[in-house]
């Protein structure tokens, strides 16, 4: 029934709201002194302006994989450990194997000098 | 023991391929050591399965031993399969005997030509598949062999190919064989279609139980297996080739008229036995063919001067033989001549070779005479295998002649009349060959008469062995004697003729017999004193050729020339052998040659060779169009998938 | 909250459990290696590859479903496993000196190499659209970095980046298309699908017809069919050569076996309506495939179209639904495994870094130069060409005669026709070795014990099929008996 999807209506339009109204009031009642380093956009530290095809170290990128593995085991974590005794040995196994699997990647991409920058 | 025989054929392509494959790196010794052994031990093998089979009853001798299938296509179905019986049984032990006899003196008769390696490997692969013709246990895997004797023969035959008579017999040989195995194949092809199998025992069975005799189809099949044995055995019209054969070294000689080869389409005849036996108009044709055969080639034989060339046409004169006994329905003494001859003829060509060997590569009896004395190894063996193509009591040849003529005789005294002929023109020519090469004055060149010399025992031993198989190798045939026909009994559970000397028929062959023709039930209740003459007869029309040859060549040797002065035109028709060659070459070659060449210069490359270039140019050059697709961007390949998908959704989705 | 674990059967996954551990462990062993000496890793991978093997054949001839019903583990699947066991074996065997050659030996190869073999396995054995899909990936992702694995060559990296884009565009619309049919009949479960279809009254749905074109899609990629075979050469050509048999085969054999099983099990009741497409698709990829490859100077390309080629025969097998079309299909993979991993063993084992003799021409006089090299060439091109007595033939014989079975006899014509086109590129590699000049001088074979086991096996094989082909036959026909 169209009538079940009102809630998400109702976040969908004060999600909207909400962006529209931060930024407008901002603009108006915030003070403005502007200097050129505000001015410039703010990526992450980099500096934004120059060559879009400006190359970055790749270990950003392995460092950033990495991150994102070990990230997720530490999701799987959590809902493993709400229901860790209704799975019992089985979980346990299965969490183990998945830890494993995790650990080896670790050593290898320690060995292979993955987590050294230099 | 049984379970083995697929080690028999399985031993020379071994020998073949380690001679073919590291031949070139084996020293000459070890590649006659290969070759030999494997051959003696696939004679052993065959020794030790004839003792297996021996311990069998007589009615169920006959053991298939399937090794795998082979093709499976549709109703196809064959099996790569051994059939052990009396028959491939005694074919194994006379192909794989005789032809380990030859490889023995091929050693010796070989030893300084270059291609040594190349000659063994083929002689291994010819016995090969002889034997694999002989085991097979279908019409298939016969045909295998068949077409595999086929090949090697070409090879052997053209052994010296550098020389252009030997490639031109090799080719010949290849050729006319090829228009006998059409008929093999259409017969074949036939046997399937009617009987819905390849197998022996399922035709043999089928045939022998659904098909009336004189049945339309079965006298095809039998007709056109007929050609296929008269390419291969050398029979008219199809026999020319076997006179130039002896282009080739002369043991391969002695292997295709003796052992292997020539005998294979007597074999492939007395294996549908029961196939001919319902097609009364088949036997006689067999019959008539073998017996005009047997005169016509002992006819030739009479004048040739060149040694080889007179046991050529003895060859195809004693196949003949062996035709008309197949042919009158007496099968087992078929292949008793077959046996028999097998050990004689082998004896006589390697005989031949051995005074070629003395004589340094001569082969004209006008230029020989008086050897006796330089070679009496060589002269004794010669003489005894003589004196048993002959047919002279008491050597082998005289009981497998006899029991043909017997069994012509029984059937049609026309038959008998023309059969005796030519036994007694065989005598004639073979004594003459004897006395114009071993008696009499000698005629040798100077040149040559200085190194005439004893060949060595490597060559010699083979002889002495197969003299005295060819003195006593017709004891197991005994006529008249109830019993003695060892070989007769042996072979009756194939042949399907009664087990002399005793009551047992078994259920087959009782079939059998009742539905033959021929049915030799008559033989064993004939008056003896009747058969008896019979012998005397045809010993008096052995020794009559002797002494006629004796008297022409020893007592009065100016006769022949006179006599050929006399008959000049008779003479020369002989002495060109009836002009046959010319004649073919005049009606087929020729025509065919310039049918082709119409057909090469006009059709094929102008109309075939268009064609084809001309699709291969189309091809090409839309490959050459299609190849400009492949642009090598991403992009490009990706709209290609794009294209694709909406064809396809579009087609599921509109149509 | 009640939790239900599912069953888990672990032993039918024996053979995946076996290579993955074995990839881990060779992953982690190769670290500790010496540089440049990384051959022990590719015998920890083959003894993996034997391992898994073993277990495969102990699974042989017992159906059964595991995990929920998202796999299945019947005598199809295992028969591929073979398939891609054999390929990953033989392509390991041959990378071990061409590795060393390219300066190139690392560990991750042979590792990747099992990934990916697991990957095909899934999908030979996934029950479930969505077994399959993950199966794909698994594969394809180290197909990716396998294909781009010489980092320092220009084609490798093209190789390697336009199969990742090219793949990754079909992959989404394969998983387009498995999301369309989940939409249509409720169901990702392959015999879900089948039960649905067979009780729906109505098929011409469109959502089900336009998933079923665009799972085709997916999956005609993989197996590089006209018009998604465009990446084919460029691909081939610039993977290392290794890699390129591996991918020739084994990605082509995982692709079928998952094809076969969604169109010819699944979707069966659609039969009707994909007969044709494929019956057109089959033509085409015949046709294109031996005509482009005619006017081709460098051998991985020829091949490469020569696979397109043989892609279109074993469609053809598909198009005839039979049982003995589905087993032609899989008799002709493994034959196909043998000739064409044999062919580019020779290819690699003929250059050397620096000189890759990949120019036709470089084939000229080899027969002379290296007779038993060009002896085992010539075997894998009649074998290709589909000349008697190898495995080509009696493949292309099964597969033709199926499809004449089934009444499709224009199309047994026309792979008969093409097969003949095709014998004039195949032969023409034999007649440059054995007629022609050498062009250049040879620098000398560098045999390997491994490279040579590998060609021994890949040439016994080729004739073995060829001249006894009946107890393989039989084992494609237990192979889909239960499964039709």
């Amino acid at each position: 029934m169209p009538i079940d999807y009102l809630p998400i209506f109702a976040f969908l339009v004060i999600a909207i709201l909400f962006a529209v109204v931060t930024i407008a009031l901002s603009s108006i009642i915030g003070t403005k002194k502007p200097i050129p380093q505000k001015m410039m956009p703010y990526e992450c530290g980099v500096d934004p302006i120059g060559s879009a095809r400006r190359r970055f170290s790749v270990k950003f990128y392995i460092i950033a994989m990495l991150f994102i593995i070990f990230d997720i085991e530490a999701v799987f974590l959590y809902p493993w450990a709400v229901i860790f005794k209704d799975m019992g040995t089985f979980g346990f196994i299965e969490m183990g194997v998945f830890i494993v699997i995790l650990f080896v990647g670790l050593i290898y991409a320690w060995k292979k000098g993955a987590l050294e920058w230099e | 023991m049984l379970d083995y025989v697929w080690l028999v054929p399985l031993f020379p392509i071994i020998g073949a391929i380690i001679n073919g494959i590291f031949g070139t790196k084996l020293s000459k010794k070890t590649v006659g050591v290969v070759a030999c052994g494997v051959i003696g031990l696939s004679f052993l093998v065959s020794v030790l399965v004839f003792f297996s089979l021996l311990q069998l009853p007589p009615e169920s001798r006959s053991f298939e031993k399937i090794i795998y299938t082979w093709i499976a296509a549709g109703d196809l179905k064959t099996t790569v399969g051994f059939l052990v019986d009396p028959l491939s049984m005694i074919m194994m032990l006379t192909v794989s005997g005789v032809s380990f006899l030859i490889h023995i003196y091929s050693v010796g008769y070989m030893h300084d030509d270059e291609g040594f390696k190349r000659y063994f490997t083929y002689l291994n692969l010819f016995v090969f598949s002889m034997l694999v013709l002989v085991c097979a246990n279908n019409f298939l895997m016969m045909f295998v062999g068949w077409e595999g004797v086929g090949l090697c023969s070409y090879l052997l035959i053209g052994f010296w190919y550098q020389r252009k008579e030997p490639a031109d017999a090799g080719k010949k040989a290849f050729v006319v064989n090829r228009i006998g195995d059409y008929g093999f194949l259409l017969a074949m092809m036939l046997i399937f279609v009617t009987f819905g199998t390849l197998n022996f025992k399922e035709v043999f069975n089928i045939a022998h139980y659904n098909f009336q005799v004189g049945s339309m189809v079965i006298t095809a099949i039998t007709l056109l297996l007929f050609v296929g044995a008269t390419g291969k055995s050398a029979q008219i019209p199809l026999y020319t080739w076997l006179p130039d054969a002896m282009e080739g070294p002369t043991p391969v000689s002695a292997l295709i008229h003796a052992a292997t080869m020539v005998t294979a389409g007597v074999y492939m005849v007395v294996r549908c036995n029961v196939l001919f036996t319902l097609a009364p108009i088949s036997l006689t044709v067999v019959a008539i063919i073998g017996v005009v055969t047997a005169v016509f080639t002992a006819s030739i034989a009479l004048a040739a001067n060149d040694i080889k060339r007179v046991l050529a046409y003895s060859t195809i004169s004693q196949l003949g033989y062996m035709f008309l006994a197949c042919g009158v329905g007496a099968f087992s003494a078929g292949i008793f001549h077959l046996m028999t001859h097998a050990f004689f003829k082998a004896l006589l060509f390697l005989g031949a070779g051995s005074v070629m060997h003395a004589m340094a590569g001569e082969l004209d009896m006008r230029k020989m005479g008086a050897l006796k004395s330089h070679m009496p190894r060589t002269y004794w063996t010669f003489l005894i295998a003589t004196l048993a193509i002959a047919g002279i009591f008491p050597f082998a040849g005289f009981f497998s002649k006899d029991e043909i003529l017997w069994n012509a005789f029984q059937k049609n005294t026309v038959l008998w009349v023309l059969g005796a002929g030519a036994a007694l023109m065989t005598a004639f020519y073979m004594f003459r060959a004897v006395f114009m090469t071993f008696h009499g004055e000698s005629r040798v060149d100077e040149e040559v008469a200085k190194h005439l010399h004893e060949s060595p025992s490597v060559m010699t031993s083979p002889l002495v062995v197969l003299a005295i198989l060819s003195a006593i190798g017709g004891f197991v045939g005994i006529p008249i004697i109830k019993g003695a026909n060892v070989f007769h009994d042996f072979l009756a559970p194939v042949t399907g003729e009664h087990l002399a000397g005793s009551a047992k028929v078994t259920l087959t062959n009782l079939a059998y017999a009742s539905s033959t023709a021929v049915s030799s039930g008559e033989a064993v209740h004939h008056p003896v004193g009747l058969e008896v003459l019979m012998m005397a007869i045809s010993l008096a029309i052995a020794l009559g050729g002797l002494g006629l040859a004796y008297y022409m060549y020893i007592k009065n040797p100016s006769l022949p020339k006179r006599l050929a002065e006399k008959f000049k035109l008779l003479y020369h028709l002989i002495c060109n052998k009836y002009f046959v060659d010319e004649i073919y070459d005049f009606l087929f070659v020729n025509p065919i040659k310039r049918g082709s060449e119409i057909l090469w210069t006009f059709f094929d490359v102008r109309v075939v060779d268009g064609m084809v270039n001309g699709s291969g140019r189309f091809v090409e050059f839309g490959s050459s169009v299609l190849k400009r697709i492949q642009t090598g961007y991403v992009q490009n390949y990706a709209l290609s998938i794009l294209v694709g998908i909406g064809a396809i959704i579009a087609y599921f989705l509109f149509m | 909250m009640d939790l239900v674990i599912p069953k888990i059967d672990v032993v039918s996954l024996g053979p995946e459990l076996i290579l993955s551990i074995a990839a881990i462990f060779v992953l982690l062993v190769s670290v500790f290696l010496p540089k440049g000496r990384k051959d022990p890793a590719a015998y920890l991978s083959l003894l993996g590859i034997f391992f898994a093997f073993v277990s495969s054949i102990f699974l042989w001839g017992n159906p059964r479903y595991s995990f929920n019903n998202m796999i299945l583990v019947d005598n199809f699947a295992l028969f591929f496993n073979s398939i891609f066991l054999i390929a990953a074996g033989l392509s390991i065997l041959m990378s071990v000196n061409y590795l060393e050659e390219q300066e190139m030996s690392h560990g991750e190869f042979y590792a990747l190499i099992l990934f990916a073999t697991v990957g095909m396995m899934f999908m030979a054995a996934g029950s479930n659209l969505i077994t399959i899909f993950l199966g794909l990936e698994t594969m394809s992702i180290s197909i990716y970095v396998l294909a781009g694995f010489f980092r320092r060559s220009n084609k490798s990296n093209e190789s390697a980046l336009k199969y990742l884009l090219l793949g990754a565009f079909s992959s989404a619309f394969l998983l387009y298309g498995i999301a369309m049919m989940y939409g249509a009949t409720g169901t990702t479960d392959l015999k879900g699908i089948s039960e649905y279809l067979s009780k729906a009254a109505y098929l011409k749905d469109p959502m089900l017809l336009a998933g079923m074109g665009l799972l085709l899609v997916g999956f005609g990629f993989k197996i590089a069919s006209v018009p998604f075979h465009m990446w084919t050469p460029d691909v081939y050509e610039g993977a290392p050569t290794s890699i390129t048999a591996f991918m020739s085969v084994g990605v082509k054999a995982a692709a079928f076996a998952a094809f076969v099983r969604v169109f010819l099990y699944s979707l069966w009741n659609l039969q009707p309506d994909w007969n044709h497409v494929l019956w057109i698709l089959a033509v085409l990829t015949m046709t294109l495939g031996n005509v482009v490859a005619i006017s081709q100077n460098n051998i991985k390309r020829m091949l490469a179209y020569s696979s397109i080629a043989h892609a279109g025969y074993i469609m053809i097998g598909m198009v005839a639904s039979s049982e003995l079309g589905t087993s032609g299909i899989l008799f002709y993979m493994l034959a196909y495994a043998f000739m064409n991993l044999g062919a580019f063993g020779v290819i690699i084992l003929y250059g050397r870094k620096g000189e890759e003799n990949l120019d036709i021409n470089d084939y000229s006089g080899m027969g002379f130069k290296y007779p038993g090299l060009a002896l085992l060439m010539t075997v894998f091109m009649f074998s290709l060409a589909g000349i008697p007595p190898t495995a080509g033939f009696v493949g292309k014989f099964y597969i033709f005669s199926a499809a004449i079975k089934s009444g499709y006899i224009w199309l047994a014509i026309i792979g008969v026709m093409n097969s003949l086109v095709s014998v004039y590129y195949y032969l023409r590699i034999t007649v440059m070795m054995y007629m022609k000049e050498p062009v250049k001088e040879f620098a000398g074979l560098k045999w390997s014990p491994s490279m040579a086991i590998a060609l021994i096996i890949a040439v016994i094989g080729t004739l073995l099929i060829g001249i006894f082909p009946s107890p393989y036959l039989d084992l494609a026909r237990q192979s889909v008996q239960l499964f039709m």
